[in-house]
């Protein structure tokens, strides 16, 4: 074939970009590959596919979704702990003559990786899985407000993530740092593929992320039960607002910020250039206006877990309900005014610096003022120190710490000296880590038995958790010492020996981490195993406050047989304080919405357009655009997309939970 | 509104369930607001992009070499035309009138694509001029925030034109009616946008 045509068809795609020489990333194809077929056939063998497809794949079920984006963000997990781990790995070693394992340019897509796979493909599956999972719930609804918009919304998260991960074994990915700043990130200096698959995985996971921040506010401002006045609702639904209407008012910031980056490298235009008038501070500018508000999307939904577990396991309204209302609206709007603290050293001047300085201190008061009010919902508590409140508890010691870091990183001059340091990454982690991890596995562990009908195995459910909470501090004490000293972050090769203890260290602690995302998965599975002994009927198996447990485990798709009328805040509890009795007749037809492949198609083709136009593949992108325009209309005319859960069969779903429910009397 | 709907009744003090089906308020206008004013953030950054990169010239043509104001201004007529005629199919499509509204929809849809016609006429004009995209950050953020106002007029034709062919098969229902009402927000949203382009980038660039 003529090399016009072979460039016609493949665009700048080639062999070269299948990466046989780096035993690495071809020792992990392998294995994925290996893993991939292995489950392909056992799928296939047990003929399961047709059953993956109706009941998960294009369900419209808010549960089934939630669970699937969190099985996406631990899969990721892994992919991004690994990065993690290579990283402590080269820095442990590269010190004087040895320049340890990893080619600085493998390094630097590893820690770009590293960054993007956590906050994209972990934090937030995690983060929308649980209000998935938990808000219909917690407000007495059948499902969100827009059950295909959901199912779509997942599924263009798990093309992003197909991206990201396609990078590993065609072509490369960025070198640029999770925020790929021009102009590293402009042609003139990544001419390849690299940014590109940066900027088309988070359009793609960014469209899911902005609808399903819409849906969730509609959700929740639309289809409360009776009677739940905002100031009823559940802390967690609170804060899940907030991160949604924050959503909403950020991530459009950040698709027209990579969306400028791309005119940038694909129509050679110059905004963030050098030259031309192009000014690449304007990107740092904005991405930040997303990014910051970013950090608080991912950590409010963990404030609303904690204060559940919290009231839960303390056996106690939650103190300060309004207060903590406050503080998280508080919070969202604060959030919005403190992007320039990432980039007080752009010289923007004392006074521009002080009040971003200052906003930024002022946030840790409404987060103080919540801390305390776990505090004192502890106070004269009855704590059950079952896993989700050791996780909590986790939480409030190292979070106040990385707290404290934050205002100090907060003040200008001090960050003139400590910024792009170790510690400011050391800081950042002891947020993330502390906050939102911890949170996101209490919520995993509080919520599990409603999901699935029995607990998880709490004793690896306890190693997992001291696992983590020892293995951050050991990993990331050091790189507090580090950065005090002055080391950079992004570096792989040091020349200072007697840093090299510190580093040591951290990989130690790195270790200690992998014990504990290695306990979480032994759990699971040996929770699957005994799931008969760990088994719960009463759907209710903490003694919980909230909505969510007055129905089964795992709840029917219609959640709930008749709607609930709720009085007040914690309206299970008051249920049950006032001798509520489970109504067994009386069944209804239930209107409900109906499965959709449309999802799984249209982010199965945005997912070929985004491949096509890294590789410049143009034909491919313009049959994947029009097919991609013809799937959603065509969609447009599916006007069958509800249908009624006759009266029998609620009869029957209802009747069997009320014989369990008698014999366990 | 909503205050209304989460009200209890005397009758509800002691009763923890509702005995008969609970119907949540449709919200598809209210997400639809929602997106609207998400697609409203992509464009504050645009204007954002424009108002810091706008006199970056680099020895290149300004608004005021560039601009045909009465060129811009025929434009401006039909697309604020358009949102007339748009407006008066939906009091036909409120009316339950087919005909009508199928006219007055097509009247709309051509009054947009007369409006497209016009800026790629411009388009094509200044990028002939040497004046294209790539030239300056003037340029590039002028072209980004015009094109992609365009770029939603083009998507809005689209789905205009969807409406239609579905109008004209299911007749006025109200899914229906809710369709053409969410395209009607965003029909008149590209307006005001259209009205902040044409004060801020072409009255002030010819200053």
């Amino acid at each position: 074939m003529s090399p016009d045509l072979v460039k016609f068809i493949f665009g700048r795609l080639t062999w070269e970009a299948i990466p046989l020489h780096e035993p690495i990333l071809l020792g992990t194809f392998i294995v994925v590959a290996l893993g991939g077929l292995a489950t392909l056939g056992l799928l296939t063998r047990y003929k399961l596919w047709g059953y993956l497809w109706r009941e998960w794949l294009t369900s419209v079920d808010h549960k089934k979704i939630g669970v699937m984006y969190i099985i996406l963000a631990i899969i990721m997990l892994l992919r991004g702990f690994a990065d993690a781990l290579m990283m402590r790995a080269q820095q442990a070693m590269a010190f004087g003559d040895n320049a340890g394992y990893l080619p600085s340019h493998h390094y630097d897509q590893i820690f770009t990786a590293h960054g993007v796979i956590m906050i994209f493909f972990v934090a937030m599956p995690l983060v929308t899985g649980l209000m998935n999972l938990a808000v219909p719930l917690q407000i007495g609804a059948r499902d969100v407000a827009f059950p295909f918009l959901n199912n779509f919304s997942f599924w263009m998260t798990v093309g992003g993530a197909v991206t990201v991960m396609l990078s590993l074994f065609v072509g490369e990915f960025a070198r640029t740092g999770w925020l790929a700043y021009p102009p590293l990130s402009n042609l003139a200096y990544s001419p390849d593929v690299g940014v590109d698959y940066y900027i088309w995985a988070l359009q793609i996971a960014g469209v899911g992320t902005t609808l399903s921040g819409i849906n969730l506010v509609v959700t929740i401002i639309k289809m409360r039960a009776p009677g739940m006045s905002l100031m009823k609702m559940p802390v967690f639904t609170w804060t899940s607002l907030c991160t949604n209407v924050l959503i909403v008012a950020t991530f459009p910031i950040l698709t027209a910020t990579l969306a400028l980056l791309t005119a940038d490298r694909y129509l050679y235009t110059n905004f963030f250039t050098n030259d031309f008038g192009g000014n690449p501070m304007m990107y740092v500018n904005l991405i930040w206006i997303w990014g910051h508000p970013e950090v608080y999307i991912l950590i409010l939904p963990a404030f609303g877990v904690f204060s559940e577990v919290v009231s839960t396991f303390c056996g106690k309204r939650l103190f300060g309900y309004s207060s903590m209302v406050y503080a998280t609206v508080v919070i969202t709007i604060l959030s919005y005014l403190v992007w320039l603290h990432h980039f007080f050293t752009m010289g923007s001047g004392a006074s521009v610096n002080s009040f971003f300085g200052i906003t930024t201190m002022i946030i840790s008061i409404p987060t103080g003022a919540k801390i305390f009010n776990w505090l004192f919902t502890m106070y004269r508590g009855r704590i059950r120190y079952e896993v989700p409140m050791l996780w909590t508890v986790g939480f409030m010691v190292t979070f106040v710490i990385g707290g404290m870091t934050g205002v100090l990183l907060a003040v200008p001059p001090a960050d003139f000296v400590l910024h792009n340091s170790l510690f400011l990454i050391a800081h950042f982690h002891n947020v993330i880590i502390g906050g939102v991890v911890f949170g996101m596995f209490a919520g995993i562990t509080y919520w599990f038995p409603k999901a699935f009908g029995f607990k998880l195995d709490p004793f690896w459910g306890k190693v997992s958790f001291w696992c983590w909470l020892v293995g951050f501090w050991v990993a990331f004490t050091p790189l507090y010492v580090l950065g005090l000293m002055g080391v950079t972050r992004r570096v792989s090769h040091f020349e200072d020996p007697s840093l090299q203890i510190w580093f040591v260290i951290a990989a130690i602690g790195a270790v200690i981490i992998l014990c504990g995302i290695i306990a979480f998965i032994v759990q699971i599975v040996v929770s699957v195993l005994n799931r008969e002994a760990l088994r719960d009927e009463t759907g209710d198996p903490w003694g919980g406050r909230t909505l969510e447990w007055s129905t089964s485990s795992p709840p029917p798709a219609y959640n709930f047989a008749f709607t609930p009328v709720v009085h007040q805040l914690d309206a299970w509890w008051d249920m049950k304080a006032r001798g509520y009795e489970r109504p067994t007749t009386g069944y209804i037809p239930i209107h409900m919405p109906a499965n959709t492949g449309a999802g799984v198609i249209l982010a199965g083709i945005s997912t070929v357009l985004g491949f096509a136009l890294i590789w410049h593949i143009w034909w491919l992108a313009a049959v994947s655009f029009v097919a991609l325009a013809a799937a959603a209309i065509a969609h447009t005319f599916n006007f069958k997309r509800d249908y009624y859960i006759p009266a029998e069969e609620v009869v029957r779903v209802e009747d069997a939970r009320t014989e369990a429910l008698r014999s366990l009397t | 509104m909503a205050s209304h709907a989460h009200a209890l009744t005397e009758a509800d003090k002691n009763r923890f369930h509702m005995t008969e089906e609970h119907h949540p308020e449709n919200g598809t206008l209210l997400g639809f607001w929602i997106y609207l004013m998400s697609d409203c953030l992509i464009f504050a950054v645009l204007f954002a992009t424009y108002a810091v990169l706008g006199r970056n010239y680099a020895a290149g043509p300004s608004g005021a070499d560039l601009f045909d104001l009465p060129l811009v201004a025929v434009n401006t007529g039909l697309l604020l035309f358009s949102s007339i005629t748009y407006g008066f199919a939906m009091l036909s499509a409120q009316a339950g009138r087919k005909t009508p509204t199928l006219v007055w929809l097509a009247v709309t849809g051509l009054f947009g694509l007369g409006f497209l016609s016009l800026e790629l006429y411009e388009f094509h004009h200044l990028i002939h001029e040497g004046a294209g995209p790539q030239r300056s950050a003037f340029l590039s953020s002028f072209f980004t925030l015009v094109g992609t106002h365009g770029l939603h007029v083009t998507f809005g034709i689209i789905w205009l034109v969807t409406l239609m062919v579905q109008v004209g098969q299911r007749g006025l229902d109200e899914a229906m009616k809710r369709r053409l009402m969410c395209l009607s927000m965003f029909w008149h949203f590209l307006d005001v946008i259209w009205i902040g382009v044409f004060s801020f980038v072409y009255l002030l660039g010819v200053l």
